[in-house]
């Protein structure tokens, strides 16, 4: 890394590959900070190595130590500026667990209704606003004109529901600021934090979620003030689909071969979302139960196989392994805070009950230890694997478990059928009753992750109205409080399991004389941009990008290395944690690349050094 | 401008340029970058798109909102820490800002690489580029006074950007750092601000008016309590015990009496939302003592217990002798019914039951 530009290495031995450092550090257009690190194959055009990379350490797990648990959802929302909220709902999910109370029926429609609003403001943003970039006229033109020339004789197969004639009209739309679809999404973002707002008070960092309830004010007007803005999304979202659609094979279509690109085994985890009121009582001993009943199913699929449903064995089977994260070991001298849990399970010293944190800020070393994330697997006790599980950008899995788990059905506005996922949009002011139909994909990859994203667009909307009229009744029948009292026990555990918008999140809590004596929240970056692990097994970025085909036609300084960061964007990161490419030296790249410096260099593989 | 105070807003601004450099590198959650993508007065692409008058045209380098990446993301940002920034700049930053020195090796907070391959620490940028920016903006609790990444017990030394830079720090052209403070930032609290600094730079508005803490004084200037439409029940004594009631939160935690914020009356955005006013207690996340000067946040302030407790008795009073009132004016006066006489005061000569008809005359209908 040091010097920039090629790697070579004269002991290198058969692998005669030419390879190109390349960094990307800061990824821009994702929240936090990330850096991607690769070795790229220009011979062959394709990447060889990827390594991601984080850049900010905070400390939550350390400063939260002895702090009133009651505080957690209030200081956990702060880990993330885009879905600070998720993380304070899972919070207050494992906060009822240990104070052992069960918030109203009402209050856990509300916050599925936040949490709703929250999904389709996000991703709406994320799509249309950073991922669309990639996607969009000036981008395209840069990095593969010809494509761009393809987009403009190509018909967008449904403009009767989006508007744009051609492929390229879409492009065009997503250019940045002076892009009609640009800006409509900034527009789009706006009112749906509106809905978010009327439920959990503030957008990112809510001020009305407690454990035991919410402390919004619940009445008629509140409920209508949601629905109105819903109708006008739903609206939306009958054009957005389709459009995303249209763009996204045309791209399947244009460059043949694109199915690889992002491209990897299926490793996908989901920890579920929106709670049933009617059987969740967050008692771990019924878990099982409850989790199996929670509106996004909770689930592992390994190989396009439905491994598990069960929150239980879910969360027996995390670990924490280090390997490449600035971090010391605790599997010796850590405290084990949680001996089994309380079904009598025993607990690994690596689990995020049992974690010990303790930093060691040293030098980035790509051979070594190179980030402040650390490595969440799964151990799959069927094979002794710790499977470097994705969340697919989070919509990817969370389809994709539901369809298998086959067992949601929320009357008829989302239902899953085994082989899919079928959502019905009501009938709108300038549109019809609309179904539409995800089906599980081939791939888990770069464009199913970013498609997977519209459709959970549409389920979070669908699942809003069910959530709605769920609501109506209660307040209707007169029902309407919206928390329950509680006390701090000396001591107790707890586990909160939800989707954050990106995937899969889950928050670990021990208490002891009513303090904070242990917590570990686990969001979805950490398992997504984890870097090698203690067994050498690289994290999804990193497995991802490497071996991805590279389609950019642009070389030397115009590179953009579009279809890394396509891919890295496709995962949704943030990264209040990290991963970042890093273009060694955009100068010795040209160098590389000029006619007089044809010479093979001799590559010795990363994995013998 | 020195003609005249008053500045034409047609007149071409004084500076016809201005970059923003963004850093969000700093122990943050960017939750301010997302915040403020929520303004709408005046909303991101209003100042970028000029369709304010008399701005001058605004170059946005932001890590969330970039066409570019990496390296090419990063051009801007060198230029400027090397002084050579073509145009002036307003420095943003957003997170807390490490400890650095507290360690023999490694960093806390970095963006982009070196060419030794290690981060550029986030301190680094700000030595550099707050030396030559023309304004320096703290976005948020933690880039202000150090937020919940500085609270007690934290590893990195964690602090606000006017401990890190000084709180007597000015930049060039003379002016203080600005903060603006709020966990995460309301959205067009910030914006409002920038387009103030914008005006400055371009000419049309005098030194941004800052109280100690350097906020914005228009902004910041009121506590919680004084906008909040929950301080009725808190003048009549009437105190929620549940989360979920209309009530006066502050027995639940609220700190709104004595938090500066403008959120309980302004709204989270398009009015909608907020805290104690819509029944989220007041965790003063605005303020420089946050967050520890508050915790246990679901707790009554020691305070609250006191002032509350006084106004127990003139609120029960009050709250009494206003239901007599009200139940009064709740109903409508007697006058308002169908009998057949006319009860309202006045007396008709003209018609009325027992009247003489009144004549009929050529023209009257």
């Amino acid at each position: 890394m040091s010097e920039g530009g090629i790697t070579g290495g004269a002991a290198g031995g058969q692998d005669t590959r030419q390879l190109v450092d390349m960094s990307w550090d800061p990824i821009t257009r994702i929240v936090g900070s990330l850096g991607i690190h690769t070795k790229i194959d220009f011979g062959k055009n394709e990447v060889a190595e990827c390594w991601s990379t984080s850049s900010i350490f905070r400390g939550y797990s350390i400063f939260m130590k002895g702090k009133d648990p009651r505080d957690a959802h209030f200081i956990t929302s702060r880990i993330c500026g885009i879905c600070g909220d998720n993380h304070a709902t899972c919070s207050v999910y494992a906060q009822n667990m240990a104070y052992g109370i069960k918030p109203p029926h009402l209050a856990e429609w509300l916050i599925n209704l936040g949490e709703a609003a929250e999904y389709m403001f996000d991703h709406n943003l994320f799509q249309d606003n950073l991922v669309g970039v990639d996607f969009c006229e000036k981008m395209v033109r840069a990095t593969n004109p010809g494509v761009f020339e393809q987009a403009e004789k190509t018909d967008a197969p449904g403009a009767e529901h989006h508007g744009y004639k051609k492929i390229a009209d879409i492009m065009r739309a997503l250019n940045p600021f002076t892009g009609e679809l640009y800006r409509e999404a900034l527009h789009v973002s706006r009112y749906t934090r509106e809905m978010f707002c009327l439920m959990e008070g503030r957008h990112v960092h809510p001020s009305t979620l407690y454990p035991g309830g919410i402390g919004t004010v619940p009445t008629v007007q509140l409920l209508t003030d949601y629905l109105t803005r819903l109708m006008k999304y739903v609206e939306f979202v009958k054009k957005i689909v389709p459009l995303h659609d249209d763009l996204f094979n045309f791209f399947y279509e244009a460059l043949p071969g694109y199915e690889q690109v992002g491209n990897r085994r299926v490793l996908l985890g989901c920890w579920g979302s929106f709670q049933n009121p009617e059987t969740c009582d967050f008692k771990y001993e019924n878990m099982a139960m409850w989790g199996g009943d929670m509106f996004v199913t909770p689930g592992i699929v390994v190989d396009g196989k439905l491994v598990t449903t069960d929150l239980v064995k879910i969360n027996l089977g995390i670990r924490i392994l280090l390997g490449s994260s600035f971090y010391d070991d605790w599997e010796d001298s850590g405290e084990l805070f949680v001996k089994h849990d309380p079904l009598g399970n025993p607990v690994d010293k690596r689990h995020p009950w049992n974690q010990t944190t303790t930093p060691r800020p040293q030098k980035r070393d790509l051979k070594n230890k190179y980030t402040w994330v650390m490595s969440p697997r799964w151990l799959d006790d069927r094979t002794g694997d710790h499977l470097a599980l994705d969340t697919g950008g989070g919509p990817l899995a969370r389809l994709w478990t539901t369809a298998l788990a086959n067992t949601v059905d929320m009357n008829g506005y989302v239902k899953a059928t085994g082989k899919g996922v079928e959502i019905l949009l009501p009938k709108t002011a300038g549109k019809p009753e609309t179904k539409l139909n995800w089906q599980i994909p081939k791939w888990s990859n770069t464009i199913e992750r970013n498609r997977a994203r519209s459709y959970f667009q549409a389920y979070a909307a669908a699942s809003a109205f069910y959530f709605l009229e769920h609501a109506f009744a209660e307040i209707n029948a007169g029902r309407t409080q919206t928390s329950v009292p509680f006390t701090v026990p000396d001591e107790a555990i707890g586990c909160g399991f939800h989707e954050a918008v990106r995937g899969v999140l889950s928050h670990h809590l021990v208490i002891r004389d009513k303090k904070i004596a242990n917590y570990h929240p686990y969001p979805p970056t950490p398992w997504n941009a984890s870097p090698r692990d203690s067994f050498g097994t690289p994290g999804p970025y990193e497995d991802a990008v490497t071996g991805t085909p590279l389609f950019e036609e642009s070389r030397g300084d115009d590179f953009k290395g579009i279809d890394i960061m396509r891919t890295v964007r496709s995962f949704d990161p943030c990264l209040p944690c990290g991963v970042h490419m890093y273009l060694g030296g955009g100068k010795e790249l040209l160098v590389r690349h000029s006619p007089t410096l044809g010479a093979q260099i001799a590559y010795e593989p990363e994995s013998s050094k | 401008m020195a003609d005249s105070p008053i500045r034409s807003l047609m007149q071409s601004p004084a500076v016809p340029e201005v970059d923003i450099l963004w850093i969000t590198a700093g122990l943050s959650c960017d939750g301010d970058s997302i915040s403020i993508t929520a303004a709408t007065q005046p909303s991101l692409e209003d100042v970028l798109l000029g369709a304010l008058p008399g701005l001058p045209k605004v170059n946005l380098h932001h890590p969330v909102l970039a066409y570019e990446t990496g390296e090419a993301f990063l051009v801007p940002f060198h230029r400027a820490a090397r002084g050579e920034s073509p145009r002036p700049y307003v420095l943003v930053i957003e997170g807390s800002v490490p400890n650095e020195s507290i360690k023999e090796e490694g960093f806390w907070a970095g963006l982009g690489t070196d060419a030794e391959g290690q981060p550029i620490t986030t301190c680094t940028w700000i030595d550099q580029l707050s030396k030559h920016a023309w304004g320096v903006v703290a976005i948020g609790t933690c880039a202000t006074y150090g937020g919940i990444h500085a609270m007690s017990g934290n590893p990195t030394g964690a602090m606000g950007l006017c401990d890190y830079l000084g709180w007597d720090f000015k930049t060039g052209a003379g002016l203080p750092i600005v903060c603006v403070p709020g966990c995460p930032v309301q959205p067009d609290n910030f914006m409002e601000t920038l387009l103030y600094l914008l005006y400055q730079a371009a000419g049309l508005s005098p030194m941004i008016p800052l109280d100690h803490a350097h906020r914005p004084r228009w902004l910041f200037s009121q506590t919680v309590h004084e906008g909040c439409d929950r301080g009725g029940y808190y003048e009549q004594g009437d105190f929620a015990a549940e989360v979920g009631s209309r009530k006066c939160i502050v027995k639940l935690g609220c700190w709104g009496p004595v938090v500066l914020c403008n959120v309980g009356r302004r709204g989270w955005m398009a009015g909608i939302g907020g805290c104690p006013n819509v029944g989220g207690i007041c965790i003063g996340c605005t303020m420089p003592g946050f967050p520890d000067k508050f915790m246990p946040f679901m707790q009554e302030p020691p305070g609250a217990i006191m002032s509350s407790a006084a106004i127990l008795m003139y609120g029960r009073t009050v709250r009494a002798l206003r239901n007599f009132t009200k139940s009064s004016l709740d109903r409508e006066p007697i006058w308002r019914n169908r009998k057949p006489q006319l009860t309202t005061g006045y007396q008709p000569t003209t018609y009325g039951k027992g009247q003489a008809k009144a004549p009929t005359t050529e023209g009257q209908s």
